[in-house]
């Protein structure tokens, strides 16, 4: 008795392509298929034509071969689109594991006895891998997802601005954390050489607390600015951080701190020599 | 053996560190520098670092000492054009200088350094 080898079931999927294809449509409506309709259907066909052609080719139950390379392409353009439309991964593995039904019925009427069992290893084996496959693009495509927007809001939480000729401010929101604090401190040193600020003011109205370790990561950003010769005002401490500080006994230190905005840009103008005056009309 | 140029402006020191300042470098210009100060009698140290893109705890050591020394001879040291990257790796280090001012180039640091004399001889030595 010889074995049953993948070409064995090139073979069958060929000869019965549309039959195996009706049945595996049917499966997957029944299994709740996201899209039913002309698209599922040309997708299917495609998928199946591309796992015949890569059996008959000798590819075996490895699908990381490059036997394989169309098939995964595929799939993976599959698991993408489906993770941006929010499918599950569980809906996107039932698309490859669907089709299980429909081979195994078909394999029952043209395997005998004996070689039946090698064949439904060897097709569940390879469904199994292609199936694993598409939750790991499906996870895949999240992941990609999470580090963008990880990466998006890193960039949209540290925004460096100009009020002024040499001053410049850095409206902190979110919590302080070493990731954040090393991107934070590269915007400002950068900005400050750029725009040739010598005065730079931190406002923390949108930090929703300060520990110790976002203190230090604060003083770390002024040490910084100072050794660039800028110096730094920290602004928009709330009364309930002002207790906090006090009680954590941070020292602050020579920093300037200010209530508001406001009084940190009129401590910043004054050093440059700059006054707000009413206009003449009044 | 190279050593690092101290040009007199008037009477400030202007010290520009072109090339990567290796420690014995650094020991040449602290002995250079002392001397000038003395020799010239100067009132200030400009010590430009703007092409230094590597520093270490040796260095960083150096330059507050320096300032140290300065000061001990009655003129004051501005460090002026500091790299952010260089910023950043000294406040890692835990150095953060305190003793020594800091300015964003040149001209700021010359500024700041005629502030300080007007601000000390405003204090009753008259002009």
């Amino acid at each position: 008795m010889s074995p049953f080898t993948p070409r064995e079931l090139s073979t069958i999927l060929q000869t019965h392509q549309t039959d195996i294809l009706a049945d595996w449509l049917v499966r997957q409506s029944e299994a709740g298929a996201p899209q039913p309709g002309g698209e599922q259907r040309q997708v299917s066909a495609q998928f199946l034509r591309l796992v015949t052609d890569a059996l008959k080719d000798g590819a075996g139950d490895r699908v990381d071969a490059p036997a394989w390379t169309d098939v995964r392409e595929l799939l993976e353009d599959l698991s993408r689109a489906r993770a941006r439309e929010g499918y599950t991964p569980a809906q996107t593995a039932t698309f490859v594991f669907s089709l299980k039904r429909p081979l195994f019925d078909r394999l029952q009427r043209e395997v005998n006895g004996d070689r039946l069992s090698g064949a439904v290893w060897l097709t569940t084996q390879v469904l199994d891998a292609l199936g694993l496959y598409t939750v790991e693009l499906h996870q895949k495509g999240r992941e990609e997802v999470i580090a963008r927007q990880q990466t998006e809001l890193l960039e949209l939480s540290t925004p460096v601005v100009q009020l002024w000729d040499g001053v410049l401010a850095l409206p902190l929101i979110g919590t302080l954390d070493s990731n954040r604090t090393q991107v934070v401190m590269e915007n400002l040193l950068n900005r400050i050489v750029e725009t040739g600020s010598r005065t730079a003011i931190i406002d923390i109205t949108g930090v929703p607390t300060v520990d110790t370790l976002v203190a230090q990561h604060l003083l770390k950003t002024v040490a910084a600015a100072r050794l660039m010769g800028a110096d730094c005002i920290i602004s928009g401490i709330r009364p309930q951080i002002a207790q906090t500080i006090v009680h954590l006994g941070v020292e602050l230190g020579t920093v300037i701190t200010k209530a508001t905005l406001a009084d940190a840009f009129k401590v910043a103008l004054g050093r440059h020599h700059l006054v707000v005056a009413p206009s003449g009309a009044a | 053996m190279d050593r690092i140029p101290i040009l007199k402006l008037g009477e400030y020191l202007l010290v520009t560190v072109q090339v990567d300042m290796h420690d014995q470098l650094a020991l040449t210009l602290q002995d250079d520098l002392t001397r000038e100060i003395v020799r010239t009698r100067a009132r200030g140290v400009l010590i430009d670092i703007s092409s230094l893109d590597l520093v270490d705890s040796f260095i960083g050591r150096m330059l507050a000492n320096i300032a140290a020394m300065s000061r001990v001879l009655d003129a004051e040291t501005v460090v002026v054009g500091m790299r952010p990257a260089v910023a950043i790796t000294l406040v890692e280090l835990g150095m953060s200088l305190d003793g020594v001012r800091t300015a964003l180039n040149v001209d700021s640091g010359m500024q700041l350094l005629r502030y300080a004399r007007d601000a000390a001889s405003g204090d009753g030595v008259g002009h």
